[in-house]
């Protein structure tokens, strides 16, 4: 076998181990698209039953609270970036990296310091080879949201926001999530989760469907304080699942465009196997018939 | 009057139950409180203990619920916990 048709070969069986590889991925995480879009679906009646209770409470009580007052003077920001664990996913990583770049600088030029808090190894490799700091990180899990985590997340940047500048807290909240809308299209996207401003999700308030006048109990206060918290981990948790939907769905698109591409190159490479092969063929005849000839012509 | 209420039972990650009940025993941070149809519209803070719902069948159904508030208005009762789940 010449040289050149053992290297075609080479490039072929390659080209085709590797499809294996991002075939049986690609169908993974279709397989996984399905169950982490069911997990968003399941966790919207509790987020909107407590979306409902918060600007119930907003809108009936003149209660000032820590957490819906704008500071007069913003010094630092933190930005919430959820990011996956696993790369191989397009420009998943890429996007919501550039994303928070890009609000981070906005934020600086309005003269505030940034901190970043990350979840997922991706976002910490990008910070870690960067050698920048992160106030604090978690690890692990992206591929299937703990609601735990989205309650450590939920009391750290509360404990941070809480705290007053000049001891290291902030007085922003930010957060730079992948949003799935189809399973072709994952948007990133920015939310200033605190200070809370307008309370999104509420259902237009058509003539019947006023908010009613609530009792509350103990108090519309302590109402609202235990209830704040658990609207932002619902935020929070709500993000990591349309983080991790988008994810798998980034997944499958990235995968399948390898497998395409694995199959071009396949084709590819086998017709210049073949011309190869041929080549050689027609090689082997002309020099038999030339030895024939010289033979015959020497008699 | 309406005579019955609608009930859900939500954690943090599924609805745990939903349907129609005569009558809903809570336990919140101020003492246990019983909701028949037309009551007034609420929002309560729950204390770590039972919610009791009784059908209109008269079958009783429990609930874990901790960390979590009660809501009601127009008959319908949402109770939301972190953690909630059937007994």
């Amino acid at each position: 076998m010449g040289a050149q048709l053992r290297v075609y070969r080479q490039k072929i069986k390659s080209a085709q181990t590797t499809k294996k590889i991002t075939r049986a991925m690609e169908l993974i995480s279709a397989s996984r698209i399905q169950k982490a879009q069911a997990r968003v679906a399941a966790s919207t009646p509790y987020s909107r039953a407590i979306t409902r209770a918060v600007s119930a409470v907003a809108s009936y009580s003149n209660v000032d609270h820590i957490l819906t007052t704008e500071p007069e003077k913003i010094e630092r920001a933190a930005i919430v970036i959820f990011s996956s664990d696993r790369g191989l996913a397009g420009a998943f990583n890429s996007n919501v990296l550039k994303e928070s770049e890009q609000l981070a600088e906005l934020l600086r030029s309005q003269g505030k310091d940034v901190v970043y808090f990350l979840v997922g190894r991706k976002a910490n490799a990008y910070f870690a080879f960067r050698r920048r700091a992160s106030e604090k990180t978690w690890q692990g899990g992206t591929d299937n949201p703990e609601f735990e985590t989205a309650k450590e997340i939920g009391d750290a940047i509360l404990e941070s926001f809480l705290k007053p500048a000049a001891e290291g807290g902030v007085d922003e909240i930010h957060i730079v999530y992948n949003r799935f809308v189809s399973m072709l299209v994952q948007v990133p996207e920015v939310v200033r989760l605190l200070p809370l401003e307008v309370v999104e999700g509420v259902e237009e308030p058509d003539s019947k469907a006023v908010l009613p006048l609530y009792e509350f109990e103990p108090d519309a206060s302590s109402v609202l304080d235990s209830l704040l918290p658990v609207y932002i981990e619902s935020r929070l948790f709500n993000a990591m699942l349309q983080s991790a939907a988008a994810k798998h769905a980034a997944t499958q698109k990235a995968m399948k465009a390898a497998s395409d591409n694995a199959d071009g190159l396949i084709r590819d490479y086998t017709r210049l196997a073949n011309n190869a092969r041929q080549s050689e063929i027609t090689q082997q005849i002309s020099e038999i018939v030339g030895g024939a000839d010289a033979l015959s012509s020497a008699k | 009057m309406a005579s019955a209420l609608t009930v859900s039972v939500v954690s943090a990650d599924q609805e745990v139950w939903s349907g129609e009940a005569t009558m809903v025993i809570a336990k919140t941070v101020e003492g246990e409180i019983g909701i028949l149809a037309g009551h007034e519209p609420l929002l309560a803070i729950l204390a770590e203990g039972e919610v009791r719902v009784t059908q209109a069948s008269g079958s009783r159904i429990t609930a874990q619920a901790d960390d979590g508030f009660l809501s009601v208005e127009n008959n319908t009762i949402t109770i939301v916990a972190r953690n909630a789940a059937l007994v």
